[in-house]
Protein backbone atom coordinates (compact mmCIF):
# COMPACT_ATOMS: atom_id res chain seq x y z
CA UNK A 1 0.00 0.00 0.00
CA UNK A 2 1.34 3.48 -0.98
CA UNK A 3 2.37 5.92 1.89
CA UNK A 4 -0.97 8.34 0.22
CA UNK A 5 -3.53 5.14 0.60
CA UNK A 6 -2.53 4.51 4.36
CA UNK A 7 -3.44 8.10 5.29
CA UNK A 8 -6.38 7.95 3.63
CA UNK A 9 -7.01 4.77 5.04
CA UNK A 10 -6.26 6.26 8.81
CA UNK A 11 -8.54 8.94 8.43
CA UNK A 12 -11.47 8.07 7.00
CA UNK A 13 -11.66 4.16 8.57
CA UNK A 14 -11.48 4.90 12.43
CA UNK A 15 -13.73 7.62 12.73
CA UNK A 16 -16.06 5.61 10.58
CA UNK A 17 -16.24 2.63 12.21
CA UNK A 18 -16.00 4.87 15.62
CA UNK A 19 -19.67 6.49 14.26
CA UNK A 20 -21.36 3.03 12.98
CA UNK A 21 -20.23 1.60 16.32
CA UNK A 22 -21.53 3.77 18.69
CA UNK A 23 -23.75 5.91 16.73
CA UNK A 24 -25.80 4.15 14.01
CA UNK A 25 -25.73 0.95 15.42
CA UNK A 26 -27.22 2.62 19.08
CA UNK A 27 -29.59 4.01 17.04
CA UNK A 28 -30.94 1.04 15.21
CA UNK A 29 -31.24 -0.73 18.64
CA UNK A 30 -33.04 2.29 19.83
CA UNK A 31 -35.40 1.57 17.01
CA UNK A 32 -35.43 -2.55 17.54
CA UNK A 33 -36.26 -2.28 21.12
CA UNK A 34 -39.19 0.47 20.60
CA UNK A 35 -40.42 -2.86 19.01
CA UNK A 36 -39.73 -5.32 22.03
CA UNK A 37 -41.58 -6.15 24.73
CA UNK A 38 -41.13 -5.64 28.58
CA UNK A 39 -39.49 -8.50 30.41
CA UNK A 40 -38.86 -8.02 33.91
CA UNK A 41 -35.70 -9.82 34.37
CA UNK A 42 -33.82 -9.24 31.51
CA UNK A 43 -35.36 -6.00 30.50
CA UNK A 44 -36.21 -7.00 27.09
CA UNK A 45 -37.93 -9.62 25.59
CA UNK A 46 -37.53 -9.91 21.73
CA UNK A 47 -41.33 -10.24 20.57
CA UNK A 48 -42.52 -8.17 18.30
CA UNK A 49 -44.93 -6.12 19.47
CA UNK A 50 -46.91 -2.43 18.74
CA UNK A 51 -48.22 -1.84 22.00
CA UNK A 52 -45.36 0.49 23.02
CA UNK A 53 -46.60 2.81 20.58
CA UNK A 54 -50.19 2.29 21.16
CA UNK A 55 -49.59 3.11 24.68
CA UNK A 56 -48.24 6.75 23.31
CA UNK A 57 -52.08 7.69 22.98
CA UNK A 58 -52.94 7.17 26.45
CA UNK A 59 -53.83 10.10 27.95
CA UNK A 60 -51.49 10.60 30.04
CA UNK A 61 -48.46 10.60 28.07
CA UNK A 62 -50.44 12.64 25.66
CA UNK A 63 -50.48 15.07 28.49
CA UNK A 64 -46.63 14.97 28.66
CA UNK A 65 -46.10 15.09 25.10
CA UNK A 66 -48.32 18.25 25.07
CA UNK A 67 -46.80 20.08 28.24
CA UNK A 68 -43.32 19.39 26.69
CA UNK A 69 -43.68 20.86 23.44
CA UNK A 70 -45.73 24.22 25.07
CA UNK A 71 -43.21 24.52 27.57
CA UNK A 72 -40.19 24.02 25.14
CA UNK A 73 -42.04 26.49 22.62
CA UNK A 74 -42.46 28.64 24.81
CA UNK A 75 -38.85 28.96 26.04
CA UNK A 76 -37.98 28.97 22.23
CA UNK A 77 -40.38 32.03 21.70
CA UNK A 78 -38.96 33.67 24.61
CA UNK A 79 -35.71 33.15 23.50
CA UNK A 80 -36.28 34.53 20.23
CA UNK A 81 -38.28 37.55 21.50
CA UNK A 82 -34.91 38.80 23.48
CA UNK A 83 -32.48 37.29 21.60
CA UNK A 84 -33.43 38.85 17.89
CA UNK A 85 -33.42 42.47 19.37
CA UNK A 86 -30.13 41.61 21.19
CA UNK A 87 -28.38 39.94 18.50
CA UNK A 88 -29.00 43.16 16.37
CA UNK A 89 -27.70 45.01 18.77
CA UNK A 90 -24.75 43.47 18.91
CA UNK A 91 -24.03 44.18 15.50
CA UNK A 92 -24.42 47.10 15.66
CA UNK A 93 -21.67 47.75 18.13
CA UNK A 94 -18.09 48.86 17.54
CA UNK A 95 -15.44 45.98 16.82
CA UNK A 96 -14.26 46.02 20.48
CA UNK A 97 -17.33 46.37 22.34
CA UNK A 98 -18.61 43.31 20.18
CA UNK A 99 -16.26 41.44 21.07
CA UNK A 100 -16.98 42.09 24.83
CA UNK A 101 -20.49 41.13 24.80
CA UNK A 102 -20.17 38.23 23.05
CA UNK A 103 -17.62 36.74 25.38
CA UNK A 104 -20.27 38.02 28.16
CA UNK A 105 -22.68 35.63 26.15
CA UNK A 106 -20.32 32.75 25.60
CA UNK A 107 -18.95 32.33 29.29
CA UNK A 108 -22.48 31.39 30.95
CA UNK A 109 -22.55 28.74 27.39
CA UNK A 110 -18.99 27.21 28.78
CA UNK A 111 -19.93 27.46 32.79
CA UNK A 112 -21.49 24.09 34.22
CA UNK A 113 -25.39 24.62 33.33
CA UNK A 114 -26.77 22.44 36.50
CA UNK A 115 -24.99 24.77 38.79
CA UNK A 116 -26.48 27.84 36.87
CA UNK A 117 -29.58 25.99 37.42
CA UNK A 118 -28.86 25.72 41.09
CA UNK A 119 -28.71 29.18 40.76
CA UNK A 120 -31.90 29.87 39.36
CA UNK A 121 -33.59 27.47 42.19
CA UNK A 122 -31.68 29.73 44.94
CA UNK A 123 -32.84 32.64 43.78
CA UNK A 124 -36.14 31.69 43.23
CA UNK A 125 -37.02 29.86 46.01
CA UNK A 126 -38.91 30.80 49.08
CA UNK A 127 -35.93 32.25 50.93
CA UNK A 128 -34.63 32.86 47.73
CA UNK A 129 -33.36 36.84 46.47
CA UNK A 130 -36.72 37.29 44.68
CA UNK A 131 -39.06 37.08 47.89
CA UNK A 132 -36.41 38.56 50.24
CA UNK A 133 -36.22 42.08 48.56
CA UNK A 134 -39.98 42.35 47.84
CA UNK A 135 -40.91 41.08 51.41
CA UNK A 136 -38.03 43.24 52.11
CA UNK A 137 -39.56 46.47 50.39
CA UNK A 138 -42.99 45.70 51.67
CA UNK A 139 -44.59 44.40 47.91
CA UNK A 140 -46.23 41.60 49.33
CA UNK A 141 -46.94 40.23 53.01
CA UNK A 142 -45.36 36.50 51.97
CA UNK A 143 -42.74 35.15 50.22
CA UNK A 144 -44.44 34.12 46.69
CA UNK A 145 -44.81 30.49 45.47
CA UNK A 146 -42.51 30.78 42.14
CA UNK A 147 -40.11 27.46 42.77
CA UNK A 148 -42.02 24.25 41.84
CA UNK A 149 -43.68 25.95 38.50
CA UNK A 150 -44.02 25.45 35.18
CA UNK A 151 -43.00 28.81 35.36
CA UNK A 152 -39.97 28.16 36.90
CA UNK A 153 -39.02 25.83 34.28
CA UNK A 154 -39.36 27.36 31.94
CA UNK A 155 -37.37 30.17 33.43
CA UNK A 156 -34.49 27.82 33.72
CA UNK A 157 -34.27 26.66 30.34
CA UNK A 158 -34.50 30.11 29.25
CA UNK A 159 -31.60 30.97 31.42
CA UNK A 160 -29.57 27.88 29.97
CA UNK A 161 -30.66 27.98 26.32
CA UNK A 162 -30.36 31.63 25.56
CA UNK A 163 -26.83 31.55 24.39
CA UNK A 164 -27.67 29.00 21.85
CA UNK A 165 -30.22 31.41 20.47
CA UNK A 166 -28.19 34.44 20.15
CA UNK A 167 -25.23 32.92 18.83
CA UNK A 168 -26.74 31.66 14.95
CA UNK A 169 -29.13 34.55 14.75
CA UNK A 170 -25.99 36.94 15.50
CA UNK A 171 -23.73 35.34 12.70
CA UNK A 172 -26.86 35.60 10.42
CA UNK A 173 -27.58 38.92 11.21
CA UNK A 174 -23.91 39.54 10.74
CA UNK A 175 -24.05 38.64 7.37
CA UNK A 176 -26.60 40.83 6.25
CA UNK A 177 -25.60 43.70 3.62
CA UNK A 178 -26.53 46.72 5.51
CA UNK A 179 -26.52 48.93 2.05
CA UNK A 180 -29.86 46.61 1.48
CA UNK A 181 -31.38 48.01 4.33
CA UNK A 182 -30.06 51.77 3.22
CA UNK A 183 -31.83 51.15 -0.31
CA UNK A 184 -34.63 50.03 1.14
CA UNK A 185 -35.05 52.83 3.57
CA UNK A 186 -33.91 55.94 0.64
CA UNK A 187 -36.96 53.90 -1.26
CA UNK A 188 -38.84 55.04 1.44
CA UNK A 189 -39.27 51.65 3.33
CA UNK A 190 -40.60 52.56 7.10
CA UNK A 191 -38.26 50.87 9.85
CA UNK A 192 -41.39 48.38 10.35
CA UNK A 193 -40.70 47.35 7.06
CA UNK A 194 -37.39 47.13 6.29
CA UNK A 195 -37.80 44.69 8.98
CA UNK A 196 -40.40 42.90 8.12
CA UNK A 197 -39.74 42.42 4.67
CA UNK A 198 -35.64 42.51 4.51
CA UNK A 199 -34.24 41.27 7.80
CA UNK A 200 -36.57 38.68 8.76
CA UNK A 201 -36.92 36.81 5.31
CA UNK A 202 -32.56 37.13 5.28
CA UNK A 203 -32.10 36.23 7.91
CA UNK A 204 -34.98 33.10 8.26
CA UNK A 205 -32.16 30.70 8.40
CA UNK A 206 -30.69 31.72 11.62
CA UNK A 207 -34.17 32.09 13.32
CA UNK A 208 -35.03 28.76 12.62
CA UNK A 209 -31.58 27.15 13.52
CA UNK A 210 -31.67 28.84 16.57
CA UNK A 211 -35.38 27.83 17.44
CA UNK A 212 -34.51 24.42 16.98
CA UNK A 213 -31.49 24.20 18.78
CA UNK A 214 -33.20 25.75 22.18
CA UNK A 215 -36.28 24.12 21.50
CA UNK A 216 -34.78 20.24 20.67
CA UNK A 217 -32.84 19.39 23.71
CA UNK A 218 -35.41 21.50 25.94
CA UNK A 219 -37.89 18.73 25.97
CA UNK A 220 -35.08 16.67 27.38
CA UNK A 221 -33.54 18.68 29.56
CA UNK A 222 -35.18 16.42 32.49
CA UNK A 223 -32.57 17.84 35.30
CA UNK A 224 -34.15 21.57 34.85
CA UNK A 225 -37.71 20.23 35.17
CA UNK A 226 -36.57 18.06 38.59
CA UNK A 227 -34.80 20.67 39.85
CA UNK A 228 -37.31 24.28 39.06
CA UNK A 229 -40.90 22.05 38.68
CA UNK A 230 -40.44 19.56 41.76
CA UNK A 231 -41.48 15.88 41.36
CA UNK A 232 -43.73 16.09 38.36
CA UNK A 233 -43.83 15.10 34.97
CA UNK A 234 -43.28 17.98 33.13
CA UNK A 235 -40.90 17.03 30.20
CA UNK A 236 -40.61 14.37 27.65
CA UNK A 237 -37.21 14.06 29.23
CA UNK A 238 -38.38 13.18 32.58
CA UNK A 239 -40.94 10.13 31.64
CA UNK A 240 -38.11 8.85 29.20
CA UNK A 241 -35.28 8.87 32.41
CA UNK A 242 -38.13 7.57 34.78
CA UNK A 243 -39.08 4.23 32.90
CA UNK A 244 -35.34 3.71 31.97
CA UNK A 245 -33.52 4.39 36.10
CA UNK A 246 -37.14 3.90 37.69
CA UNK A 247 -40.22 1.51 35.80
CA UNK A 248 -37.85 -0.38 33.89
CA UNK A 249 -39.74 -0.29 30.72
CA UNK A 250 -36.72 -0.09 28.39
CA UNK A 251 -39.07 -0.86 25.38
CA UNK A 252 -41.70 2.20 26.13
CA UNK A 253 -38.84 4.73 26.73
CA UNK A 254 -37.59 3.59 23.88
CA UNK A 255 -40.73 4.31 21.79
CA UNK A 256 -41.19 7.91 23.42
CA UNK A 257 -37.85 8.44 22.34
CA UNK A 258 -38.52 8.09 18.84
CA UNK A 259 -41.56 9.50 18.79
CA UNK A 260 -39.66 12.25 20.29
CA UNK A 261 -37.05 11.77 16.80
CA UNK A 262 -40.01 11.80 14.55
CA UNK A 263 -41.27 14.96 16.01
CA UNK A 264 -37.55 16.59 15.59
CA UNK A 265 -37.38 14.96 11.77
CA UNK A 266 -41.00 16.27 11.28
CA UNK A 267 -39.44 20.17 12.67
CA UNK A 268 -36.43 19.62 10.65
CA UNK A 269 -38.21 19.17 7.23
CA UNK A 270 -39.71 22.24 7.86
CA UNK A 271 -36.44 23.93 8.24
CA UNK A 272 -35.08 22.44 5.12
CA UNK A 273 -38.06 23.85 3.56
CA UNK A 274 -38.38 27.27 4.51
CA UNK A 275 -34.00 27.11 3.74
CA UNK A 276 -35.08 26.12 0.40
CA UNK A 277 -37.73 28.51 -0.25
CA UNK A 278 -35.57 31.39 0.98
CA UNK A 279 -32.79 29.89 -1.44
CA UNK A 280 -29.86 30.43 0.83
CA UNK A 281 -26.94 28.66 1.83
CA UNK A 282 -25.71 28.50 5.55
CA UNK A 283 -27.81 27.84 8.11
CA UNK A 284 -27.32 25.13 10.78
CA UNK A 285 -24.35 23.92 9.62
CA UNK A 286 -21.88 27.32 9.72
CA UNK A 287 -24.39 28.75 12.07
CA UNK A 288 -24.58 26.76 15.45
CA UNK A 289 -21.71 27.68 17.11
CA UNK B 1 -38.21 55.35 23.15
CA UNK B 2 -36.43 53.07 21.29
CA UNK B 3 -33.56 53.74 23.07
CA UNK B 4 -35.13 53.06 26.22
CA UNK B 5 -36.26 50.14 25.38
CA UNK B 6 -32.79 48.76 23.94
CA UNK B 7 -30.99 49.51 27.09
CA UNK B 8 -33.78 47.84 29.13
CA UNK B 9 -33.35 44.43 27.32
CA UNK B 10 -29.42 44.74 27.12
CA UNK B 11 -29.07 45.72 30.60
CA UNK B 12 -32.10 42.91 31.78
CA UNK B 13 -30.28 40.24 29.47
CA UNK B 14 -26.98 40.57 31.06
CA UNK B 15 -28.80 40.88 34.65
CA UNK B 16 -30.44 37.68 33.60
CA UNK B 17 -27.11 36.02 32.83
CA UNK B 18 -25.04 37.09 35.60
CA UNK B 19 -27.43 37.98 38.54
CA UNK B 20 -27.54 34.04 39.62
CA UNK B 21 -23.95 33.34 38.68
CA UNK B 22 -23.08 36.38 40.93
CA UNK B 23 -25.09 35.11 43.76
CA UNK B 24 -23.59 31.50 43.76
CA UNK B 25 -20.26 33.28 44.03
CA UNK B 26 -20.80 35.77 46.59
CA UNK B 27 -22.82 33.25 48.65
CA UNK B 28 -19.60 30.86 48.20
CA UNK B 29 -18.06 33.00 50.79
CA UNK B 30 -21.43 34.08 52.84
CA UNK B 31 -21.11 32.78 56.42
CA UNK B 32 -24.98 32.42 56.84
CA UNK B 33 -25.89 28.98 55.11
CA UNK B 34 -28.94 30.12 53.62
CA UNK B 35 -27.52 32.82 51.90
CA UNK B 36 -30.54 35.29 52.71
CA UNK B 37 -28.45 37.35 54.08
CA UNK B 38 -25.12 38.72 54.22
CA UNK B 39 -23.51 36.69 57.19
CA UNK B 40 -19.68 37.72 57.07
CA UNK B 41 -16.93 36.72 54.93
CA UNK B 42 -16.12 32.72 55.76
CA UNK B 43 -14.12 30.18 54.00
CA UNK B 44 -15.36 27.74 55.97
CA UNK B 45 -17.84 26.24 52.53
CA UNK B 46 -14.00 26.47 50.51
CA UNK B 47 -13.57 24.34 53.35
CA UNK B 48 -15.93 22.01 53.74
CA UNK B 49 -15.70 21.41 49.80
CA UNK B 50 -12.26 20.19 50.08
CA UNK B 51 -13.67 17.64 52.32
CA UNK B 52 -16.36 16.16 50.83
CA UNK B 53 -14.82 13.04 50.15
CA UNK B 54 -17.08 11.79 47.79
CA UNK B 55 -17.20 15.13 45.69
CA UNK B 56 -13.71 15.37 45.53
CA UNK B 57 -13.09 11.61 44.16
CA UNK B 58 -16.10 12.82 41.78
CA UNK B 59 -14.16 15.67 40.42
CA UNK B 60 -10.66 14.00 39.75
CA UNK B 61 -12.92 11.10 38.01
CA UNK B 62 -14.48 14.15 35.92
CA UNK B 63 -11.00 15.53 35.04
CA UNK B 64 -9.71 12.18 34.08
CA UNK B 65 -12.83 11.18 31.82
CA UNK B 66 -12.95 15.14 30.25
CA UNK B 67 -8.92 15.12 29.42
CA UNK B 68 -9.35 11.26 27.99
CA UNK B 69 -12.31 11.79 25.86
CA UNK B 70 -11.79 15.37 24.98
CA UNK B 71 -8.43 14.35 23.40
CA UNK B 72 -9.80 10.81 21.38
CA UNK B 73 -12.55 13.43 20.54
CA UNK B 74 -9.91 15.56 18.82
CA UNK B 75 -8.13 13.03 17.14
CA UNK B 76 -10.87 11.22 15.88
CA UNK B 77 -12.64 14.53 15.06
CA UNK B 78 -9.49 15.72 13.28
CA UNK B 79 -9.29 12.79 11.36
CA UNK B 80 -12.74 12.70 10.40
CA UNK B 81 -12.72 16.28 9.11
CA UNK B 82 -9.81 15.53 7.00
CA UNK B 83 -11.48 12.72 5.29
CA UNK B 84 -14.00 14.93 4.77
CA UNK B 85 -11.74 17.64 3.68
CA UNK B 86 -9.59 15.79 1.24
CA UNK B 87 -10.82 12.11 0.48
CA UNK B 88 -13.51 11.18 -1.58
CA UNK B 89 -14.87 7.37 -0.09
CA UNK B 90 -17.88 5.58 -0.46
CA UNK B 91 -20.09 7.24 1.92
CA UNK B 92 -18.57 10.04 2.53
CA UNK B 93 -22.42 11.95 2.50
CA UNK B 94 -23.63 9.28 4.70
CA UNK B 95 -20.72 10.02 7.41
CA UNK B 96 -21.87 13.99 7.30
CA UNK B 97 -25.46 12.60 7.77
CA UNK B 98 -24.13 10.70 11.06
CA UNK B 99 -22.49 13.24 12.35
CA UNK B 100 -25.53 16.30 11.52
CA UNK B 101 -27.67 13.87 12.95
CA UNK B 102 -25.55 13.32 16.20
CA UNK B 103 -25.34 16.44 16.51
CA UNK B 104 -29.39 17.32 16.76
CA UNK B 105 -30.39 14.50 18.24
CA UNK B 106 -31.53 15.64 21.88
CA UNK B 107 -29.47 13.92 24.50
CA UNK B 108 -31.64 12.10 26.07
CA UNK B 109 -32.02 10.29 22.95
CA UNK B 110 -28.17 9.75 22.38
CA UNK B 111 -28.56 8.40 26.20
CA UNK B 112 -31.14 5.79 26.01
CA UNK B 113 -29.41 4.50 22.62
CA UNK B 114 -25.98 4.53 24.69
CA UNK B 115 -26.94 2.53 27.37
CA UNK B 116 -28.74 -0.33 25.56
CA UNK B 117 -25.53 -0.36 23.24
CA UNK B 118 -23.63 -0.73 26.31
CA UNK B 119 -26.06 -3.29 27.76
CA UNK B 120 -26.12 -5.18 24.44
CA UNK B 121 -22.64 -5.60 24.07
CA UNK B 122 -21.77 -6.15 28.30
CA UNK B 123 -19.70 -2.88 28.71
CA UNK B 124 -19.50 -2.21 32.37
CA UNK B 125 -21.38 1.06 33.47
CA UNK B 126 -18.23 2.89 34.85
CA UNK B 127 -15.29 4.92 33.41
CA UNK B 128 -15.40 2.86 29.91
CA UNK B 129 -18.66 3.51 29.50
CA UNK B 130 -18.24 7.04 30.58
CA UNK B 131 -15.09 7.66 28.10
CA UNK B 132 -17.06 6.35 25.10
CA UNK B 133 -20.41 8.21 25.46
CA UNK B 134 -18.54 11.46 26.12
CA UNK B 135 -16.05 10.86 23.33
CA UNK B 136 -18.78 10.14 20.55
CA UNK B 137 -21.00 12.68 21.67
CA UNK B 138 -18.10 15.55 21.95
CA UNK B 139 -16.85 13.98 17.57
CA UNK B 140 -19.02 16.04 15.53
CA UNK B 141 -17.82 19.56 18.03
CA UNK B 142 -14.15 18.78 17.36
CA UNK B 143 -15.20 17.75 13.72
CA UNK B 144 -16.97 20.95 12.75
CA UNK B 145 -14.35 23.20 13.96
CA UNK B 146 -11.60 21.40 12.95
CA UNK B 147 -13.40 21.20 9.94
CA UNK B 148 -13.96 25.07 9.55
CA UNK B 149 -11.14 25.55 9.93
CA UNK B 150 -9.45 23.82 6.95
CA UNK B 151 -12.40 25.44 4.63
CA UNK B 152 -11.23 28.84 5.28
CA UNK B 153 -7.57 27.42 3.37
CA UNK B 154 -6.87 26.89 -0.16
CA UNK B 155 -6.79 23.33 -0.87
CA UNK B 156 -4.18 23.71 -3.55
CA UNK B 157 -1.69 24.91 -0.89
CA UNK B 158 -1.27 20.73 -0.19
CA UNK B 159 -1.48 20.05 -3.73
CA UNK B 160 1.88 22.37 -4.30
CA UNK B 161 3.43 20.32 -1.59
CA UNK B 162 2.71 17.29 -2.85
CA UNK B 163 3.87 18.65 -6.30
CA UNK B 164 6.95 19.83 -4.81
CA UNK B 165 7.67 16.41 -4.36
CA UNK B 166 6.51 15.78 -0.14
CA UNK B 167 4.74 12.53 0.63
CA UNK B 168 1.39 13.01 1.60
CA UNK B 169 2.46 12.20 5.26
CA UNK B 170 4.78 15.48 5.19
CA UNK B 171 2.32 17.27 3.17
CA UNK B 172 -0.47 16.43 5.81
CA UNK B 173 3.19 16.77 8.91
CA UNK B 174 3.67 20.33 7.53
CA UNK B 175 0.84 21.88 6.40
CA UNK B 176 -2.16 20.51 7.33
CA UNK B 177 -1.59 20.38 10.92
CA UNK B 178 0.35 23.44 11.74
CA UNK B 179 -3.05 24.89 9.54
CA UNK B 180 -5.84 23.20 12.09
CA UNK B 181 -4.16 23.55 15.23
CA UNK B 182 -5.64 26.41 17.05
CA UNK B 183 -9.13 24.12 15.74
CA UNK B 184 -7.35 21.75 17.51
CA UNK B 185 -6.63 23.10 20.58
CA UNK B 186 -9.94 24.88 20.67
CA UNK B 187 -12.07 21.39 20.00
CA UNK B 188 -10.54 20.20 22.95
CA UNK B 189 -11.27 22.91 25.17
CA UNK B 190 -15.01 22.86 23.49
CA UNK B 191 -15.27 19.07 24.59
CA UNK B 192 -13.46 18.98 27.83
CA UNK B 193 -15.89 21.67 28.79
CA UNK B 194 -18.94 19.59 27.12
CA UNK B 195 -18.19 16.69 29.07
CA UNK B 196 -18.04 18.25 32.51
CA UNK B 197 -21.28 19.96 31.71
CA UNK B 198 -23.24 16.74 30.61
CA UNK B 199 -25.42 15.72 32.71
CA UNK B 200 -27.92 14.23 30.95
CA UNK B 201 -25.84 11.15 28.91
CA UNK B 202 -23.65 10.93 32.51
CA UNK B 203 -27.20 10.07 33.98
CA UNK B 204 -27.77 7.28 32.13
CA UNK B 205 -24.02 5.63 31.32
CA UNK B 206 -22.14 6.01 34.58
CA UNK B 207 -22.28 2.91 37.28
CA UNK B 208 -22.39 3.38 41.62
CA UNK B 209 -18.65 2.66 41.11
CA UNK B 210 -17.33 5.31 39.52
CA UNK B 211 -19.14 8.84 39.99
CA UNK B 212 -18.05 12.14 37.86
CA UNK B 213 -18.82 15.10 39.24
CA UNK B 214 -22.49 16.58 37.45
CA UNK B 215 -23.99 13.17 38.62
CA UNK B 216 -22.62 13.50 42.22
CA UNK B 217 -23.41 17.59 42.35
CA UNK B 218 -27.51 16.57 40.98
CA UNK B 219 -27.51 13.93 43.40
CA UNK B 220 -26.51 17.25 45.96
CA UNK B 221 -28.49 20.14 44.61
CA UNK B 222 -31.99 17.53 44.50
CA UNK B 223 -31.70 17.24 48.16
CA UNK B 224 -31.47 20.89 49.16
CA UNK B 225 -29.16 23.52 50.02
CA UNK B 226 -25.22 22.66 50.04
CA UNK B 227 -23.05 25.76 50.13
CA UNK B 228 -20.10 24.22 48.95
CA UNK B 229 -21.76 23.71 45.50
CA UNK B 230 -21.49 27.97 45.45
CA UNK B 231 -17.51 27.72 46.38
CA UNK B 232 -17.51 24.59 42.73
CA UNK B 233 -19.35 26.80 41.17
CA UNK B 234 -17.02 29.59 41.94
CA UNK B 235 -14.18 27.56 41.27
CA UNK B 236 -15.94 25.94 37.90
CA UNK B 237 -16.61 30.21 36.91
CA UNK B 238 -12.56 30.58 36.91
CA UNK B 239 -12.11 27.26 34.91
CA UNK B 240 -14.36 28.10 32.17
CA UNK B 241 -13.61 31.55 32.15
CA UNK B 242 -9.68 30.15 31.46
CA UNK B 243 -10.84 28.31 28.94
CA UNK B 244 -12.96 30.48 27.50
CA UNK B 245 -10.04 33.02 26.89
CA UNK B 246 -7.61 30.45 25.73
CA UNK B 247 -9.45 28.74 23.40
CA UNK B 248 -10.08 32.74 22.38
CA UNK B 249 -6.72 33.41 21.99
CA UNK B 250 -5.47 30.53 20.49
CA UNK B 251 -8.43 30.58 17.67
CA UNK B 252 -8.16 34.20 16.53
CA UNK B 253 -4.16 33.53 16.35
CA UNK B 254 -2.95 33.27 12.75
Amino acid sequence: MKQTDVFRWVSVVPVNLWLWLWVLLPTLMLVAVSFATREPEDLIEWTLTFDNYARLSDSLYITVFWDSLWLAGITALLCLAAGFPFAWWLTRLQPRWRALALFLIIIPFWTNSLIRTYAIKLILGKQGIINNVLLGIGVIDAPLDMLYTPGAVICGLVYILFPFMVLPLYSNLEKLDQSLLEAARDLGASRLQVLRKIVIPLTMPGIVAGVLIVFLPAMGMFYIADLLGGAKNLLLGNIIKNQFLSSMDWPFGSAISIAMIVLMGLLMLAYFQAAKRINRSGGIHDSTL
Amino acid sequence: MIRLCKWVLVSGVFLYLYVPIAVLVVNGFNANKFGNYWGGFSLKWFDKLLNNQNLMDAAGHSLVVASTSATLATVLGALGAIALYRYRFRGKQFMGGLVFVEMMAPDIVLAIAFLLMFMALGVALGFWSLLIAHTTFCVPFTLITVYSRLNNFDVSVLDAARDLGATEWTAVRKVLLPMSAPALISGWLLSFTLSLDDVIISSFVSGPGYEILPIRVYSMVKLGISPEINVLAAIMLLLSLTLIVLSQWILNRK
